[in-house]
């Protein structure tokens, strides 16, 4: 049986050797924006007896790995993904965290 | 009029249009693939609904940024008509040609009912053949219909009377009972600034034959028809 490929190594770089980083990228509602996925989770959660629940906002975390070694250039790079298409900054903001 | 009806992958409204185009100009569209870019000699591009790309990310982000997307950009900026029917007017709003954000229902739910639709402004090639303020039906079939925006745009829109379409009661009020998807003021289609593109949810295209239940999406296409006829 073929061991199946990983996609990329514990130590950061892929089974190339090419160095990779992470990119997190978080994009949530902006304040304001009505979020009713996030109004319906927290009559969920009223429902399954959880008490005390405030406002719930639901978002998305998207990972994009990077053929990089540098933080910043990760950081830059992960960030006009985010403007050009991983989140619609009309209604959404993003903030972006490298791994 | 020669009109170009664009295919996305996951795209289903498509041939409803193609039906609609024909009734009004005796000839078929022409079909545009998602990675075509020449759209010479067309002066209408339409994109219509369904759920293109699956609906990945957010409805219409993916087909906004496809190759036909470019295109269809400069083809607006040349001053072309650009008509995007509920999955078209989220990829138009997703590609910036057209304000605001389309979000999930108020209700969270997916809905596929009739609705009524107020006319707003009629000296425009896509609403010359309505009556201002009349009410036609119109069916409606989606997830994301919420239309959104900042107040300065919606004051904005409605400043510059760019509102074409309005949810409204079948005598054509204003109510909560008559905007289904719960969208900022009602809005349920808006023209570009230049009044050369039009977004709308409904699907007039689905209105044209009194086989499928009327003909109270007609005057869209032959208001269409009329005013670019070469």
């Amino acid at each position: 049986m073929t061991p199946k490929v990983r996609r990329s190594c514990s130590d950061g770089t892929t089974p190339t050797g090419v160095a990779t980083m992470k990119a997190i990228v978080r994009v949530m509602p902006k304040p304001g924006v009505l979020d009713p996925q996030g109004k319906a989770i927290a009559r969920a959660l009223g429902h399954l007896g959880f008490e005390g629940i405030g406002e719930v906002r639901a978002g998305k975390l998207i990972e994009v790995e990077l053929a990089t070694a540098d933080a910043e250039a990760a950081r830059q790079a992960a960030a006009a993904m985010a403007e050009a298409l991983l989140a619609n900054t009309v209604i959404e903001s993003f903030s972006v965290e490298i791994a | 009029m020669r009109a170009g009806i664009t295919i996305f992958p996951g795209i289903n409204r498509e041939r409803d249009m193609a039906i609609a185009f024909r009734k009004v100009t005796g000839k078929p569209p022409r079909m545009l693939w998602h990675q075509e870019t020449d759209l010479s000699g067309l002066d209408l591009i339409v994109i219509p609904g369904g759920f293109s790309f699956g609906d990945y990310l957010r409805a219409g982000a993916m087909a906004a940024h496809s190759p036909i997307m470019g295109a269809i950009r400069r083809h607006a900026e040349r001053g072309g008509y650009v008509l995007g029917a509920c999955n078209g007017f989220q990829i138009l709003t997703e590609a910036g040609l057209l304000p605001g954000a389309l979000l999930r229902n108020a209700s969270l739910r997916f809905l596929s009912m009739d609705c009524h639709l107020r006319v707003e402004r009629t000296d425009t090639v896509f609403t010359g053949h309505y009556q201002r303020g009349q009410v036609f039906r119109a069916p409606l079939a989606h997830g994301d219909g919420n239309y959104s925006a900042d107040e300065a745009t919606l004051d904005r829109l409605e400043g510059e009377g760019l509102v074409a379409f309005r949810y409204a009661t079948e005598d054509g009020h204003l109510a909560p009972e008559g905007n289904l998807n719960g969208s900022a003021r009602a809005i349920a289609g808006i023209f570009s600034g230049n009044l050369r593109i039009l977004g709308l949810m409904p699907h007039a295209e689905d209105r044209v034959d009194p086989l499928v239940g009327g003909t109270d999406g007609l005057p869209l296409f032959e208001g269409l028809a009329a005013a670019l006829a070469a």
